[in-house]
């Protein structure tokens, strides 16, 4: 029973931990079916996570925050487009370019506003999202199997965590069920396609990018106000380019961008749970293995050993009219 | 076809879109300055004197500039054949492996300058072993390298603290880091040479890396544009196709230029690790290889606009340092605001400003642009 | 005349520098097809992309029906009823044919019913016109011929009275252009009116009404077509009578310098290109490949020239065996003296971002003339540059220029340079004239020439029918990866074309 209850509450964590892994790769998938490599996702958590807790505490209010995460987020999203797009800068140069100036504009804006060395204030309840208990949760409780599962993995997760897991089936109905999808997925492909057809390809992709940037901004606002009750700096440790090497595993498919993260997430889990404790037969895993399996993962399948990983074929080439 | 715009002067070209991709980035970030309630002239007025405006100031300048010397041409020679390698940061913490290696075995029976040369051998060597593995996946797999540079450094990164809280970390420390290196591994300091001219410095870790970094630069020069290696490096870059046509094989010129780079990223490490902190420790880089891509882009992939922007990216480092103190609503951490809103205007929209250039041009001298123009549109 | 479908008024358009379209006027009447010709770079599609909304017009006015039109995007061009056949089709690879003819003119948010609609819809276009494909079908898997008519078919969709084609016939066999034309004319006759884009003249002559000749972005004549000749159309179309046939002697072959025997090559995606052929070249012949572009000419270059590996196949290079399977690559066929000129100068054969100088020692930097152990010998290019750029006037004469600043005749001229001056045995030309204004052409058959008379091997592969027959000993007829068919350079147009269409090979192989 022991080992049922560690296995319920390694699932929980990696449920709660594959959550900003899953918002930021389908925010990914967006930009990058449409053509955009976005490796600017980190810096667009980080702001969106920054920006959630600096309002909700200011504002008492964590939809507020959730708004401003979600507003400043795209706002950083649009000036990747700017440059991307507008300009038909190098997608990835740009990328790098808001991950510093997220990076650096956090730690300096939350020093000079908050004065905690780069925290934000500490959320208090209703400044930040709750648990949500689902009808029964405490009833199941004591059901043997089924009440730990039904208690600790569907009930008591904010509404952000529901929300994040809605967004897999939506975005593959949006992507391959409506005229957006088909357009987005068409402009990954074939952007002079799309342009003779009378469609413009800068305002399709101003609009993906604009859905990268909610996404960002929900998946930024669930780390500062969600995992954590406030902002700290660089809250987002590389979580944004986990999510970029789930989105290339899942072959930038939605369906499989869940079950990469999931993967990711648990590996995760599994680390902080293990903390160097010896497993059975393997024998004592170093952490820092752990922590760097996402990434020897990713190589390996990037290295084409187990399956191909191929990209929307106008993926980082900036759209210039023929000549 | 390869440019969209009509010719502008050299001078146009490499100094003055520049200078003002520069000055954009610059102004932007003293909006942020205002944004916390400072004076942003008041700011850079700080700035340029912590960095210029004492002896011991200058040196730490040139001492950070020589770090981003090794880190931007790392950067550069990787671009040069089209190569994005993001993975500086992980092969310069690589290359600190190397480093620590030699010097923790010979520190205590060689002099510096018989352990220098097989320091330099050593992080050239882990750097160019951690560029590598990407560059063989690039070649052999087709591996997307952006991807890959990234995913090393985070690798890079989880071996480093395994080794620094593990086999490298003196028994009975707490500090996730190697011993202190004793004296036969510590390089002879170079702050005689600002003093020459008059200035005091009282304590500054400007060492003979400096001197190894404008070599460093001087050979990339050489390489790129005076060997036939540099011009296969160039052939691939601006056309695989061309290359292979030429008879240049792509997996030994991308191999190769990887590891050129990751050898000068390695090398980075000799600055911070044997001319300064003595010892090997968690995240001694910190965040220099990402710095080599603003240096880069900036110095136009040129070893001399390399060193300059190193130079400039030197002055942000130390005056920053000055400036948080006099201004403690700005912390350091400016720096990678303004890194990267110069990686933004100098690299991604370098060619915002050019259009607008060109009519002015055009509207002074009509001759000067466009008579070069490409012929042959429309078909 | 009837009334005008479209008429432009002094339409110009600049790139740069380039003058695409100076004052372009032209009237086309409703139910009519009308025929614009001109040379490579004459500005017709330039005109056509006006046109449809894809390139803005400096200055200038559109009228279409007789009333003024603003044309800004596509969508406005769509709105007037004017489609657009592209010369590159535009259209999305992973896509279906459904998927791709709804694209942009969905019905509403949601997909469903659109894709309803457009099945009933292109159920009633193939009754119609007889356009017949497989609504399913992914685009990739279908031939070049289908996914030309999905891009018909298209246009139709979005309720196209206007139909512009851009070169149309450039990857079709002649039995698939005779098709296309077919489904042209019965366009015509159910009102449509079509403007056709070609450098073609027998397609102006075979299917138009009337014809535009543009020359250098200018509008030169107008004509009805049954009262010009094609003659008169091509003079108008170069300024200066055309020089149809290279002044040449007899040919006095030698020994065979290059033979390939059963190669085959396939490309990424495995599909066979080449297809056991076999063939030799003697030295002091030129042995021209001709074909619709696509049946495996680019393959078979790109193999015997070592950039691609072949799957199997026996060649020897003057009487030595070379392995093309793996093993051989451009460099040591260079150095067996094997020289390339290939098909694509812009991303192959030249670095446009190169100064010219760098480009005339591509392929031979690896040269001890050109280096000084491992750095390169700045003097002795230069002085070889110079020497090339004088040999054979280029111009602008500089070895410092940018290479993308010279013209498209000049870029030819640096490769044909740097090739032709290293003495090979064997010289192999892809394309030798595509994007070459007409003096450089007369310059380069006469170079080409020059080496077969020089007792070299010549290989020369061209979709240009008319070049092949002027330069050629021998011809040989690639369709579908295969040699089909070798005749004489007294062939008729005819008799090759048949070949080209594979309507022998068909036979034979029933």
């Amino acid at each position: 029973m022991d080992t049922f209850n560690a296995i319920i509450q390694v699932l929980d964590s990696t449920i709660r931990l594959s959550v900003p892994l899953l918002l930021a790769c389908l925010a990914g998938l967006y930009s990058e079916r449409a053509g955009i490599f976005d490796i600017g996702l980190e810096g667009k958590m980080l702001v969106g996570a920054f920006a959630g807790a600096s309002a909700a505490a200011v504002f008492h209010s964590a939809l507020i925050g959730l708004g401003m995460a979600i507003l400043i987020s795209v706002a950083f999203a649009l000036v990747h487009g700017f440059a991307s797009i507008t300009h038909r800068g190098n997608q990835i140069v740009s990328g790098v370019a808001i991950n510093f100036i997220a990076a650096g504009s956090t730690i300096i804006l939350g020093q000079a506003w908050f004065q905690q060395g780069g925290r934000t204030p500490a959320l208090q309840p209703g400044e930040r999202f709750e648990a949500i208990n689902w009808p029964g949760a405490d009833a199941m409780r004591d059901v043997p199997i089924i009440g730990p599962i039904y208690d600790e993995l569907i009930s008591g997760h904010s509404i952000l965590v529901y929300f994040a897991f809605a967004m897999v089936p939506i975005t593959w109905w949006v992507l391959f069920r409506t005229r957006f999808g088909l357009r987005l997925r068409a402009v990954g492909e074939n952007p002079a396609a799309v342009d003779t057809a009378g469609i413009s390809v800068a305002w399709l992709r101003y609009r993906a990018l604009i859905c990268t940037g909610i996404l960002t901004g929900v998946a930024g606002a669930y780390l500062s106000m969600v995992q954590n009750g406030g902002f700290v700096k660089d809250m987002t440790a590389g979580k944004g380019y986990i999510a970029l090497a789930a989105l290339i595993f899942a072959k930038w498919k939605p369906v499989n961008a869940m079950f990469a993260c999931l993967l990711f997430g648990f590996l995760d889990a599994a680390a902080i749970r293990l903390q160097g404790s010896p497993l059975p037969i393997i024998g004592k895993v170093p952490v820092q293995f752990m922590q760097a399996l996402p990434y020897v993962l990713t190589v390996i399948l990037l290295a084409g050993f187990i399956g191909k990983a191929i990209p929307p074929r106008a993926g980082g080439v900036p759209y210039v009219k023929e000549r | 076809m390869s440019t969209p715009y009509a010719k502008l002067p050299a001078w146009a070209d490499y100094g003055l879109i520049p200078l003002i991709n520069l000055s954009v980035a610059f102004i932007v970030a003293g909006f942020v300055v205002l944004l916390v309630g400072e004076n942003p002239l008041r700011a850079a007025v700080i700035l340029v004197e912590g960095a210029f405006g004492k002896g011991t100031g200058i040196a730490f300048t040139l001492f950070y500039a020589t770090t981003f010397i090794f880190t931007g041409l790392s950067v550069a020679v990787a671009a040069h054949c089209s190569l994005f390698n993001i993975g500086t940061e992980g092969q310069a913490y690589i290359g600190g492996l190397g480093i620590a290696l030699v010097c923790l075995s010979f520190d205590s029976t060689l002099p510096w300058w018989v352990i220098f040369p097989m320091a330099i051998v050593a992080a050239a060597a882990f750097g160019a072993l951690w560029g590598l593995i990407p560059a063989y996946l690039q070649a052999k797999r087709g591996s997307h390298i952006v991807i890959t540079t990234i995913m090393f450094n985070f690798i890079a990164a989880s071996v480093m603290v395994y080794l620094l809280v593990g086999a490298l970390k003196p028994a009975g420390s707490q500090a996730p880091q190697t011993r202190n290196f004793l004296a036969g591994a510590e390089l002879p300091k170079l702050n005689w040479i600002i003093e020459l001219f008059g200035a005091k410095i009282r304590s500054a870790p400007l060492n003979i890396c400096f001197l190894l970094a404008l070599v460093m630069a001087f050979l990339v020069w050489l390489l790129i544009w005076r060997t036939r290696l540099g011009y296969e490096m160039r052939t691939y870059g601006h056309s695989p196709k061309a290359a292979r046509y030429a008879g240049i094989s792509e997996t030994r010129i991308i191999i190769t230029a990887m590891m050129i780079s990751g050898a000068l990223a390695g090398m980075m490490a000799l600055n911070p690790v044997m001319g300064d902190q003595h010892n090997v420790a968690i995240d001694f880089v910190s965040g220099a290889g990402y710095v080599g891509i603003a240096v880069a882009l900036m110095g136009r992939l040129h070893p001399v606009g390399i060193v300059l922007a190193a130079i400039l990216f030197g002055m942000l480092y130390q005056g920053g340092a000055e400036l948080a103190f006099e201004m403690p609503a700005i912390s350091r951490d400016m720096i990678v605001i303004i890194q990267g809103l110069v990686i933004l205007f100098a690299g991604a929209l370098e060619h915002m400003f050019r259009p607008y250039i060109q009519t002015l041009f055009a509207s002074f001298s009509p001759k000067s642009v466009g008579m070069q123009a490409v012929k042959g549109t429309g078909a | 005349m009837a009334q005008a479908a479209i008429e432009l008024i002094g339409i110009n358009k600049s790139f740069g520098a380039v003058r695409a379209n100076r004052d372009i006027n032209l009237q086309v009447a409703r139910g009519t097809i009308h025929g614009i010709v001109g040379e490579n770079g004459a500005g017709k599609s330039t005109l056509m992309s006006i046109l449809y909304g894809f390139y803005q017009a400096d200055s200038g006015e559109i009228h279409v029906g007789g009333k003024p039109a603003s044309i800004h995007t596509s969508n406005d061009a769509i709105a007037l009823g004017i489609g657009m056949v592209h010369q590159h089709f535009m259209l999305v690879d992973n896509f279906t044919v459904l998927e791709n003819i709804i694209l942009g003119a969905e019905t509403d948010a949601l997909l469903k019913s659109s894709i309803a609609k457009a099945r009933s819809e292109l159920d009633r276009l193939e009754r119609e016109y007889g356009l017949e494909v497989d609504p399913d079908a992914v685009i990739e898997e279908l031939p070049v011929g289908l996914q030309q008519r999905v891009e018909i078919l298209k246009a139709l969709y979005r309720g196209a009275e206007i139909l512009i084609l851009d070169e149309p016939t450039g990857v079709l066999t002649p039995a698939e252009a005779d098709h296309l034309f077919r489904i042209l004319k019965q366009l015509k006759e159910q009102g449509k009116t079509i403007v056709l884009i070609t450098h073609k003249l027998r397609e102006i002559m075979a299917i138009t009404d009337t014809v535009s000749v543009m020359r250098q972005g200018t509008m030169v004549a107008t004509r009805v077509t049954k009262e010009t000749t094609v003659g008169e159309l091509a003079e108008l179309m170069v300024g200066r009578r055309v020089l149809l046939r290279v002044e040449k002697g007899e040919s006095e072959a030698g020994a065979i310098k290059l033979s390939v025997k059963n190669l085959t090559v396939k490309d990424s995606r495995g599909v066979t290109m080449v297809d056991n052929v076999s063939f030799d070249v003697r030295g002091g012949e030129i042995v021209g490949i001709a074909g619709v572009a696509g049946n495996g000419q680019s393959e078979l270059l790109e193999a015997i020239s070592g950039i691609r590996h072949a799957v199997s196949g026996e060649v020897t290079l003057d009487g030595k065996p070379i392995d093309l399977t793996g093993k051989a690559d451009p460099g040591e066929l260079r150095d067996r003296g094997l020289a390339h000129v290939p098909e694509d100068r812009h991303h192959v054969g030249l670095v446009l971002a190169f100064e010219e100088n760098e480009n005339s020692i591509l392929g031979y930097h690896d040269d001890e003339r050109y280096l000084k152990g491992p750095f390169l010998n700045v003097d002795a290019i230069m002085a070889d540059a110079k020497e090339k750029i004088e040999k054979y006037d280029i111009r602008p004469g500089n070895p410092r220029l940018r290479t993308a600043n010279f013209s498209g005749g000049n870029q030819q001229k640096i490769v044909l340079a740097r090739e032709m001056e290293q003495d090979p045995g064997v010289l192999i030309v892809g394309q030798p004239t595509r994007g070459v204004d007409v003096g450089a052409i007369e310059f380069i058959h006469k170079r080409l020439i020059a080496m077969r008379d020089q007792g070299k091997a010549v290989l020369v592969v061209s979709v240009e029918l008319d070049e092949i027959r002027s330069l050629s000993d021998r011809i040989l007829v690639m369709f579908a990866g295969r040699v089909v068919g070798e005749r004489g350079p007294d062939a008729t147009e005819g008799e090759l074309g048949l070949l080209m269409a594979g309507v022998e090979h068909q036979e034979a192989a029933q």
